[in-house]
């Protein structure tokens, strides 16, 4: 550099002041906006835990080195990182940095006068003259007055001035995504969310031990949790019978609320959840639980009941495993729920149609040590075979059973399972609220426009015009505006 | 019943691309002839002789519009529902969108320049739709059965329209710009408008649309929390449509607040545009979430 640049020497004020003037600056949020987008990206290229645990839990299988360094920059919780939230955090200091000044400056504007008429007009957009008649500045007081102007008269002129609504729209706008963010900021608190599978027939009592998997906000409580029971009376699914396509689920329910005595029947559909105080119920996803009875070989029940098996593909050709620690030694089933049984080569089996047509269950029998006192915690749809031997294969229609070396099972039948989703997100109303408003400011601000008018008059009537932001449409309002002050229609 | 429906609507289809296609010959046909007509290099065109094929190919245009539109209608009767319920559906609404808002723009603004890019648009678009997308007319799946199937998809596909003929519009501004920077523009570019006009036309159509698309991101907000019980979730195609309306956000504050104008700001526009092309194209067909509906 052949010139010294003068550095202002700056006290710990002065650069805190420097570096909050550069956060609020329009280019830094700018940028900022822009990188917000940009952070925004990998989350959805890469698998995130909160949609889609399992496929993250693949990529730890397949490549663990490299899922261990993506992990190490949150790659895998994009939206919860601390480089994303540090991104939308300094966006939204930036935002009300710009916000809030602007919003005091508009408010004393907004009560004050519209600065006095400029001497010379001539020199200003859209300026025409002509000889007075004598009414135009009474003429001119009534038009601005039916047009909601605000004026300022001094000395035979009048400054008028309109369109603050886009300033305000504006400000309104900006003010609402804070709103939102609010909103969201409260759910993530205040929420809960909470999974549970429940047979049909079964009861489904609202405690924390019920539940699947159940996430709170750091500040609910488990007494929070509102005190109901249901029960799952009825599911009815109905398919497409040439695409197998799913056309409706509809699940009855009866609802006994804390306190009552009476029992509430309820429907819940996929877009119709059913509220209960400030938790909503959602029916997320059905699949079929077969039920079996283990005996051992002295026939008495080692196991009895649904167990419920996971859907693989939109014929609903369901896997699952079924576990028996207490024989001896440790007996486990793995097994394959078709609800239309065809022949498949292949896998020994397949379904053709979603609806439990001709149901049957494929099973493979295993003996030896199940694991599970390993301490490594095991799915309930599959079995760690690593200690086990095969000693039995069978397909099974309902009603069947299947005996093998040390005991026997039996196909009883099957029941059908709904997931139900629980949810109470207390800051949604905040958040739509927000949103409401954001789009009320966004129309404000882009669909008005601010101008000023002035008219001047003595030896000759002078009009003029000026146009903020450059809004289109003010040559048509000046030329109405002169035409009625002309007396012409 | 609903099969004869849904055949009318396939021949529908198929004959509005045949009209699109006349109405892209008679575009290309008159953007030809123009260069052609004048005998001398420093004569202005004169555009008498093109003014027929010109007009055919607006009438075209229409009638195109008006057949696609029945087809629209027509495989909506057939599946007994709104027609935006996969991709092949969402895909000739959209170019039903687009080629409408091109007509309607074209009331106000002197547009017919634009007529051969709107034209091979819509033509690619159905295209691609009944050869690659195309899937049996069928009843909604569950997730789809809202009264906000019809008001969150229908702003997002006019959105969608309205951002891409303001991206076709900001790519004319850019090669015209390019052309002018070489020197002057040939003899078919003089016909179109200054690059000044260009650029606020860009503009104003996003201006228009951006409040439309907010209105349709929040209207999906509020049927994902009635159907999946969250009104945000970071599903892929929620993402896109955020960092869409970011880019916009950002092309409205570059222009409105720091004043960009011209270049810079079409690319910015470009840029936010084919956020929302990736979004439809990528994110439905190869993307995972809850938004796979493409029936592929």
């Amino acid at each position: 550099m052949s010139q010294q640049t003068q550095i202002p020497e700056l006290d710990s004020v002065g650069l805190l002041r420097y570096a909050w003037r550069q956060l609020t600056s329009m280019r830094t949020a700018l940028i900022l906006l822009l990188m917000v987008g940009v952070a925004a990206i990998p989350g959805s290229l890469f698998p995130q835990r909160t949609q889609n645990p399992l496929q993250v839990g693949q990529y730890f299988k397949d490549s663990p080195d490299v899922a261990r360094w993506m992990d190490r920059f949150y790659l895998f919780d994009v939206y919860g990182s601390p480089w994303f939230s540090a991104i939308y955090i300094l966006l939204f200091i930036s935002l009300i940095g710009c916000v809030l000044p602007r919003t005091f400056e508009h408010f004393k504007a907004a009560r004050a006068l519209p600065p006095t008429t400029p001497k010379n007009l001539s020199r200003l957009e859209h300026h025409q003259s002509w000889s007075p008649k004598g009414d135009e500045l009474e003429l001119a007081r009534k038009w601005f007055k039916a047009k909601h102007f605000r004026v300022l008269e001094v000395d035979g002129s009048i400054s008028a001035e309109k369109g603050f609504t886009r300033e305000t729209g504006n400000l309104f706008f900006h003010l609402a995504l804070i709103l939102i963010l609010l909103g969201i900021s409260f759910s993530s608190l205040f929420g809960m969310r909470g999974e549970a599978i429940v047979n049909v027939g079964e009861r489904f009592v609202n405690t924390p031990t019920s539940y699947d998997t159940l996430n709170y906000g750091k500040l609910y409580k488990d007494s929070n949790i509102p005190a109901f029971m249901l029960t799952v009376d009825k599911f009815v699914a109905q398919y497409n019978l040439e695409t197998s396509a799913p056309e409706d689920y509809t699940l009855d329910v009866s609802l006994l609320r804390d306190g009552s005595t009476t029992i509430e029947k309820k429907r819940i559909k996929v877009n119709s959840p059913m509220t209960i105080g400030t938790t909503r119920v959602y029916l997320q996803a059905n699949g079929y639980a077969p039920v079996v009875t283990v005996r051992d070989s002295k026939g008495d029940v080692a196991f009895q009941g649904p167990v419920t098996f996971l859907p693989q593909d939109a014929n609903l050709r369901s896997i699952g495993a079924i576990k028996v620690p207490d024989a001896d030694p440790q007996i486990g089933f793995l097994g394959s729920f078709l609800p239309t049984y065809v022949r498949d080569g292949a896998n020994g089996g397949a379904s053709a149609f979603p609806k439990a047509l001709n149901p049957r269950l494929l099973l493979s029998v295993w003996s030896g040590d199940l694991g599970l006192d390993s301490g490594i915690p095991q799915s309930v749809y599959r079995i760690d075979t690593t200690d086990m031997k095969q000693i039995g294969l069978k397909g099974l229609k309902p009603g069947e059973s299947y005996v093998y070396e040390g005991g026997s099972i039996t196909f009883e039948g099957y029941v059908q399972w709904v997931n139900l989703n629980f949810v109470a997100d207390p800051g949604k109303h905040l958040a739509l609220l927000g949103g409401i408003v954001a789009i009320l400011g966004l129309l404000a601000s882009l669909f008005t426009r601010r101008r000023r008018i002035w008219i001047r008059v003595g030896d000759e009537v002078e009009v003029a015009a000026l146009a903020k932001n450059a809004a289109p449409g003010l040559e048509l309002e000046i030329q109405g505006f002169v035409k009625m002050l002309k007396g012409e229609k | 019943m609903s099969r004869s429906w849904a055949f009318a609507s396939n021949y529908l289809v198929y004959s509005a691309m045949a009209v699109y296609a006349i109405s892209f010959l008679a575009h290309a046909i008159e953007t030809a002839w123009a260069v052609k007509v004048p005998t001398d290099k420093s004569s202005t065109l004169d555009y008498k002789r093109t003014e027929k094929v010109a007009r055919i190919a607006t009438a075209m245009m229409i009638l195109g519009f008006v057949l696609l539109f029945a087809g629209v209608i027509a495989r909506g009767i057939s599946a007994g529902r709104v027609p935006w319920g996969n991709m092949y559906e969402f895909s000739i609404t959209g170019a039903l969108a687009f080629s409408g808002a091109y007509l309607l723009a074209l009331r106000k603004f002197d547009l017919r320049w634009l007529g051969l890019l709107v034209s091979v648009s819509v033509l690619l678009t159905i295209g691609t739709a009944v050869t690659v997308l195309y899937v049996p007319s069928a009843p909604l799946v569950p997730a789809l059965k809202s009264e906000w199937l019809v008001i969150h998809v229908s702003t997002a596909i006019i959105s969608g329209g309205v951002f891409l003929l303001s991206n076709v519009i900001a790519a004319a501004y850019l090669y015209l710009d390019r052309m002018e920077s070489k020197g002057e523009r040939t003899q078919w570019a003089k016909r179109l408008p200054d690059l000044e006009s260009l650029d606020q036309l860009s503009y104003r159509l996003v201006a228009f649309v951006f409040p439309l698309w907010t209105f349709s991101v929040i209207a999906g907000a509020i049927w994902a929390e009635s159907a999946w019980g969250r009104y945000w979730g970071w599903d892929p195609k929620e993402t896109w449509a955020f960092i869409t309306w970011v880019a916009y956000a950002a092309y409205l504050h570059a222009r409105v607040t720091i004043g960009w104008r011209g270049r810079r700001a079409a690319w910015l526009c470009l840029f936010a545009g084919s956020t929302f092309l990736f979004n439809y194209i990528y994110v439905n067909i190869w993307g995972t979430g809850k938004h796979t509906y493409s029936g592929l």
